[in-house]
């Protein structure tokens, strides 16, 4: 009986570390209409940042400086938004695919920073050892568990609250209506250029919480974690949740996260030995066929956004067209 | 130096290839399209199966020509797998493409084309393996051209930049002397204004594909030659098939032919200040050089979003 809550608080706080990237891209992408390609640096950015801060000293690395978890944390997240910053002042005024193409670029570089860095990452074999944050209140490793799932709940709620306000306010309205058509946002006096980067930077800060929680749950963090298939697993939540809708993107986290999980303890257990080494792939084809299958099919994902409409009752579109395709020219 | 530096123009080469028909492809349907480096692969791994049948079938060609460790059967099996990677850069677009172009708008594609990569690049590994793998067995012996400072080329290095050049010749003349060509161009400046001048669109994008997948398989197969095989070849391509089109501008074919030798070259020469390790990360930075100083590169037209 505890073996199996202890593993469902692991399997949710996974889940729900991962709902909170979700978030975060679904504010990029749900929102705002940025394509984020390489998500896994943003994560990757909070995880190494919050570990070098936090961790535990180590002699053959610059960092372990042990600060406390939640200072760590907040420098994990501020090295996640500045990594966006950067990338977004380059790239947010241009064609949306060079955002596409250079955020998939910061991943691939970060990822060779991690793997040869020596001196700050530990390279290949990564950084190990992070204090369990209010580990001194509980003796019980069972108990721990569970607090701590209730810690990463409390995180994903706040998120979740702010992000809310955030889409409603002004400024929320605002990206909506530069992802739907740019020109005439801008004649309504709205800087585009500059709405952009601020979304751009607050998703990928979001995405740095959920990897500054994924070290302190793991206590470790190598380029193994960072492998380019955790972008395509947030992106698949996000796509089959649906984009634009918060509730959405952390359904599908958890539905994702659950079919992963599934998906692998099933070829574990029944896929011939000799096919054991290809069990991963097989599961990369599961995400790449969600991914294109929900676009093909359901492209608003399970919880469509739902759109307010604030004027008349004729101010309806189609569902779905959440993109900047749909430039609707007709004046209301 | 100099070593890094023939290396370099090798690499580019086959980048330049690769990005020719990413800048083609990117500039008709107005999409960043992450698959098309596993149109390399495509190509790289139909040449193996296609060297492999031939050789079973007709064993008296699969002999080595000249130094090369190039063989009758591969030289034959790269245009086949040209044709069959074109073919399958076609069905790729009826299948996926086409249909989220007509109901979502281009940053669907983008999302698509990541869906899509993913899946090939799993089922290559999934039919031949993780293994990396060779056309030939044995070993190509590099030839000393000087000794200092140290130069060593293999004969088939020699083989594949001039197959390359060769290609972009043909492609040259076939953009700039026949009808198809001038009808692609014209698409390219204002698809609206070519319809109506009696161009198919739909025929055009085709093309385009083909044109593309055929390229891509041929660098594909060059990169096999000079290193090896592996379902991770598509992988590594993305990044430097990307920063190849952006430093020549997109929808240039001439920019993105110089565009792959300077991520080529650049890639090399920077081993002499970087370790190895980073080499993949170069096409990044490249990337962010363009942006800072020409964001619409070398010769592409201002496009803003």
């Amino acid at each position: 009986m505890i073996g199996m809550i202890s593993y469902l608080a692991f399997f949710s706080t996974m889940a729900a570390i991962f709902a909170i990237a979700v978030l975060g891209l679904n504010l990029h992408w749900g929102y705002t209409g940025l394509f984020n390609g390489g998500v896994v640096a943003f994560f990757g950015a909070g995880a190494y940042g919050t570990m070098i801060l936090g961790g535990r000293a180590d002699a053959t690395v610059l960092g372990g400086f042990g600060l406390p978890f939640l200072v760590a944390l907040a420098g994990g997240v501020v090295l996640a938004g500045m990594l966006a910053w950067i990338v977004g002042l380059l790239t947010v005024r241009l064609r949306h695919d060079y955002l596409a193409i250079s955020t998939f670029g910061v991943a691939i570089a970060f990822e060779s920073l991690t793997r040869n860095a020596e001196w700050l990452t530990g390279g290949a074999r990564g950084l190990r050892g992070f204090p369990r944050p209010f580990e001194a209140a509980v003796g019980n490793n069972f108990v721990y568990g569970l607090l701590f799932l209730a810690f990463v709940l409390l995180v994903l709620v706040l998120v979740y609250i702010g992000l809310e306000r955030l889409v409603r306010s002004p400024f929320g309205r605002a990206l909506r209506a530069i992802r739907e058509d740019e020109t005439a946002a801008r004649s309504l006096g709205k800087n585009p250029t500059r709405l952009r980067l601020t979304s751009f930077v607050i998703g990928s800060m979001i995405m740095g919480v959920a990897g500054g929680l994924y070290v302190s749950f793991y206590a470790f963090v190598s380029p193994q974690d960072l492998a380019p298939i955790l972008t395509f697993q947030i992106w698949a939540m996000l796509i089959v949740g649906g984009a634009g809708n918060n509730r959405g993107a952390i359904l599908g986290a958890f539905l994702i996260w659950a079919a992963w999980t599934a998906s692998g303890f099933l070829l574990a257990r029944h896929a011939p030995v000799a096919m054991q080494i290809y069990t991963g792939s097989i599961q990369y084809i599961l995400i790449g066929s969600v991914i294109v299958g929900m676009l093909l099919w359901r492209p608003q994902g399970l919880l469509p956004e739902r759109l307010e409409t604030s004027a008349g009752p004729d101010r309806t579109r189609p569902a779905g067209t959440n993109t900047t395709a749909t430039t609707n020219k007709g004046v209301t | 130096m100099i070593q890094h530096l023939v290396d370099g123009i090798l690499t580019g080469s086959i980048i330049s290839l690769g990005a020719i028909g990413l800048t083609l492809i990117m500039h008709m349907l107005r999409f960043a399209n992450f698959s098309y480096a596993e149109l390399l692969g495509i190509g790289a791994y139909s040449a193996l199966v296609f060297d492999r049948l031939l050789a079973a079938l007709i064993p008296f060609m699969h002999e080595k020509i000249g130094p090369l460790s190039l063989t009758w059967t591969l030289s034959v099996s790269v245009v086949l797998a040209m044709v069959v990677t074109g073919a399958s850069a076609v069905v790729l677009d009826k299948l996926v493409f086409k249909r989220i172009r007509e109901n979502a708008g281009p940053l669907s594609m983008v999302f698509a084309s990541f869906g899509v990569a993913l899946i090939l690049r799993n089922i290559i590994t999934l039919a031949f393996g993780h293994r990396a793998q060779l056309y030939s067995p044995d070993i190509a012996f590099a030839i000393v051209v000087s000794f200092d400072p140290l130069l060593l080329i293999k004969p088939d290095q020699v083989f594949v930049l001039g197959a390359a050049l060769v290609l972009m010749l043909m492609l040259h003349v076939v953009l700039t002397r026949t009808t198809f060509g001038y009808s692609h161009r014209a698409v390219a400046e204002n698809p609206d204004l070519a319809q109506v001048s009696g161009v198919r669109l739909s025929r055009m994008v085709v093309s385009v594909w083909v044109l593309g997948g055929g390229l891509s398989a041929a660098a594909g197969v060059f990169y096999g030659l000079t290193n090896q095989i592996s379902p991770h070849l598509g992988h590594n391509f993305v990044l430097p098939v990307f920063a190849a089109t952006i430093v020549g501008g997109i929808g240039s074919v001439y920019g993105a032919v110089l565009g792959g030798f300077i991520v080529g070259i650049a890639s090399g020469l920077s081993l002499m200040i970087l370790p190895s390790g980073y080499t993949p990360a170069m096409p990044f930075l490249i990337i962010i050089a363009v942006m800072l100083l020409r964001p619409h590169g070398l010769f592409g037209e201002e496009l803003h979003r």
